[in-house]
């Protein structure tokens, strides 16, 4: 397959996203533009066995609310595709954004999107997640997993991975139907209503919003 | 509900050709919002104090207790619903969990049906005209009850008529069913006080979080999101 980038992406300098990606701590691998072989669903279905496995250890890990918090941006950091969920999350406002902006604003939503769902996760805390399956779904995999919870009746997770970034990463997370992106889509736009569009005064304060 | 409860695309519902994946059916958005006000208003003098004092007063074995009998009341309306629907296998499982906890499990108080691998197939009236092909019609917010559809909204008044457990009781019991699940309901309000917090008064926009909420976990629990429907960010990463 001939690797796409997306109008935004190709704006995006190598330099810039070494600069981004050693801020954020990420592996050099996250460099790969559009690597050229396939993702298969064997290997989205490992990917989320890692992720899974990182995130059953956090949440029985007995660690504190700020240590969680680490982890899970941690995780975030490695194994999610954020400039993607937060380009989507934007919406059409990221299109007149410039690129140093929307860097910013992707650092800003990592912190706020790993707090609000590592929040979330944090509730685990006692449970577990099995991978179940996968399957292909347009361009992309989805990988099926069950949670289990303390006093809960089982229920469904679904990650979403792609590797069009360059790297085999998941860009969404549905709990029972309920979708990060669009979720976030919802909420981010009425962040920035909020904020009379000005996209500065929200990276600013996103972070602090988590 | 309790996964949407955990974290806070929508699909199209059969039938509903206007609803696109962003563009929601809600054409009384101003009136739904006005109740949403409300709602927020009750939940935050009312029932959010209440189910502090009684997450705090009532021990919590009895807290699952009041929440099992809650649920096992239930059981007689999903019952008649899977029978509605024609699916006789969950009619059966649901029968059976009724008749085990009722029985063994001391009026509905212990769920040893749950180990014995019999779970509650949840269903309701909303899902039986759905089944039988109505339409999910424009969303709504009902005062005091919160996110619904017109079709999950009509589900509930024929639940008020065809509920066996309604038709079987008469005064004093059926207060008695009335309290318990009202207290099964500030139960809930306590158990998941972070996630229903976070979502009504942490939201930029406590409305549309709810709303989007709730039509995808009920799209998702009806099986009706299209797979066609699934957003591709890398398709259209500008999510428009």
């Amino acid at each position: 397959m001939i690797p796409t980038k997306t109008p935004m992406r190709s704006e995006v300098s190598r330099r810039r996203l070494l600069a981004l990606a050693a801020a954020a701590g990420a592996s050099t691998a996250a460099l790969a533009p559009g690597a050229a072989r396939a993702l298969t669903t064997d290997e989205a279905r490992a990917l989320i066995d890692r992720l899974v496995a990182e995130i059953n250890g956090v949440i029985n890990s007995g660690g504190s609310e700020s240590a969680m918090f680490a982890e899970f941006e941690r995780i975030f950091t490695r194994y999610a595709d954020v400039a993607i969920i937060a380009q989507s999350a934007l919406g059409p406002a990221a299109r007149q954004a410039s690129p140093a902006q929307m860097q910013a604003f992707t650092a800003a939503f990592r912190t706020y999107i790993s707090r609000k769902y590592g929040r979330r996760f944090r509730e685990f805390i006692g449970g577990r997640i099995e991978v179940t399956g996968a399957e292909p779904v347009k361009s992309f995999f989805e990988v099926i997993s069950t949670a289990y919870l303390r006093g809960e009746a089982p229920f469904e997770v679904r990650f979403q991975v792609s590797d069009r970034s360059g790297r085999d990463l998941f860009f969404n997370i549905i709990i029972e139907g309920v979708n990060m992106l669009a979720s976030e889509r919802a909420e981010i736009g009425a962040l920035l209503d909020a904020r009379g569009g000005d996209l500065n005064r929200l990276t600013a304060d996103l972070p602090g919003l988590g | 509900m309790l996964a949407a409860a955990a974290i806070g695309l929508s699909a199209c519902a059969g039938g509903d050709a206007a609803v696109s994946r962003d563009a929601v059916n809600d054409p009384f958005e101003a009136q739904n919002r006005r109740v949403h006000a409300f709602n927020r208003g009750i939940d935050r003098a009312l029932v959010k104090p209440s189910s502090q004092v009684y997450g705090r007063a009532v021990p919590g074995f009895l807290r699952i207790g009041i929440t099992n009998v809650g649920n096992n009341l239930g059981l007689p309306a999903a019952v008649a619903n899977n029978v509605l629907q024609g699916r006789v296998e969950p009619a059966a499982t649901n029968t059976l969990r009724f008749l085990v906890n009722t029985t063994f499990g001391l009026g509905g108080v212990l769920d040893p049906a749950t180990d014995m691998g019999l779970t509650e197939r949840e269903t309701d009236f909303g899902e039986t005209l759905h089944v039988w092909g109505a339409a999910e019609g424009p969303y709504v917010e009902l005062p005091l009850i919160g996110p619904s559809t017109v079709r999950d909204t009509a589900g509930m008044v024929m639940g008020v008529f065809l509920d066996p457990l309604g038709a079987a009781l008469d005064s004093p019991e059926s207060e008695y069913v009335l309290g318990v699940r009202v207290l099964s309901t500030i139960g809930e309000r306590y158990r998941y006080s972070d996630t229903i917090d976070s979502l009504l008064y942490q939201s930029a926009d406590s409305y549309a979080q709810a709303r989007l909420l709730y039509l995808q976990n009920r799209r998702f629990e009806l099986g009706t999101e299209a797979e066609e429907e699934a957003y591709d960010p890398y398709e259209d990463p500008y999510a428009q």
